[in-house]
């Protein structure tokens, strides 16, 4: 190989600066985003682990059942009957979505366009809001 | 019968597979999973019609017509840009002339002339049988429900407003701006529209769901407005076309609109 010395010195130089932010951040543990759940009621439509894992998905599908079938009440695994809209009943127990969607969103650097169009509570109207 | 090893395997695994698949889906069928239904309140029709009284609306005054357009602006947070160009209409009153042009018509006209001419017309989405743009929309973002109802799906509008140019009534709005500044009293309970997507009129789909009329009927105080169902023949719109002579916007174009207008 021709140059091998500097070239060599250079993939060096190239991979320690490539991983310099893992190097940085070495040792320092992340904390998963504290969530402020709603203080007067306990159960959310499903399973909390569900939920955790698929309300994307729940939304989705309640999305295209209210849109396009006009069918609104969701009958939930445990029998009980919810409105389906994130508006009127999602946020009508997680209050604030800045201490809690927002967090975990925030967390995952996901940025759900839902309040483009949805009102929060206490949102002021200035336009786009992430 | 001429019968191989190969025709035996065949039949002995779909057998196996038809006595494995009936406990399976009698599992699914039993597990009683989530579901999604109607409100029984709803108000259910097979087709839904609106019947508009020009006659009642002249001795009403213009309040009435504004009565209803600020109900229906109101309920579904309609932006106020404040200038033609950009406005967002659901429902909105133009001259006679124009909501109802009586070319076909002749003698209509002369009627028109001593009756109702110089009092405006309420105009909105007509909710037409044989939407034109339904047709055309690349992302079937706009459709037809079963009851007759033409609705936006707005997550999945792009904004192209090829529906735009397909309605003859011109009864939908592009957001050309972003909506929310300019949403003068904000209805918490619906939301609002993003920059770039087509809106209109819905027929208060999300108030009939819960089994209220449509707002403008609602704020109508001496039955200027009707709603009910078309396949009805004891609803309230069937018992108005059959007692007064009612005519829809451009029926000569075979969109089906269902709005009528008693003259």
């Amino acid at each position: 190989m021709y140059n091998s010395g500097k070239v060599i010195i250079g993939i060096i130089i190239f991979l320690a600066v490539f991983a310099l932010p893992i190097w940085y951040n070495r040792g320092a543990a992340v904390v998963p985003p504290k969530l402020e759940l709603p203080k007067d009621e306990k159960q959310c439509v499903e399973a909390t682990a569900y939920m955790k894992a698929s309300h994307m998905e729940m939304l989705d599908t309640w999305r295209n059942s209210v849109v396009r079938d006009g069918a609104r009440v969701y009958v939930s695994t445990t029998g009980k009957t919810y409105n389906m809209s994130l508006q009127n009943t999602c946020l009508a127990c997680h209050k604030t979505k800045e201490k809690f969607c927002d967090r975990c969103h925030n967390y995952l650097d996901v940025a759900p366009d839902c309040w483009d169009c949805h009102i929060a509570p206490e949102v002021k109207l200035t336009g786009r809001t992430k | 019968m001429d019968s191989t090893r190969r025709d035996f395997l065949k039949i002995a695994g779909l057998t196996a597979l038809g006595l494995g698949a009936k406990p399976a889906a009698d599992a699914f069928a039993a597990a009683g999973g989530p579901r999604m239904t109607q409100n029984p309140q709803a108000l259910k029709a097979k087709r839904w019609a609106m019947v508009i009284n020009l006659k009642k609306f002249k001795e009403s005054g213009k309040e009435a017509l504004q009565r209803c357009v600020d109900a229906c602006h109101k309920a579904h947070n309609v932006p106020d840009f404040g200038n033609p160009k950009d406005n967002i209409r659901w429902i909105w009153p133009v001259e006679l002339a124009e909501a109802l042009p009586t070319e076909e018509n002749q003698y209509l006209h002369k009627f028109h002339e001593g009756a109702l001419r110089d009092f405006p017309v309420l105009v909105l989405c007509n909710h037409c049988e044989k939407p034109p743009c339904v047709r055309v929309c690349p992302t079937k973002a706009t459709f037809q429900r079963q009851d007759g109802l033409v609705l936006m799906d707005y997550h999945r509008c792009i904004g192209c407003r090829y529906c735009m140019a397909a309605c003859p009534f011109g009864a939908r709005s592009l957001n050309w701006r972003d909506p929310r500044p300019f949403i003068k009293e904000l209805n918490r309970e619906y939301p609002t529209r993003v920059r770039g997507v087509v809106e209109k009129c819905n027929f208060c789909a999300e108030r009939l769901a819960v089994g209220k009329p449509p707002a403008c009927v609602e704020a109508c105080k001496n039955g200027e407005m009707a709603f009910g169902d078309l396949e009805d023949a004891n609803s309230d719109v069937r018992k108005l076309l059959r007692d007064n002579f009612a005519i829809r916007r451009k029926p000569q174009l075979g969109t089906q609109p269902q709005v009528y207008y008693i003259v």
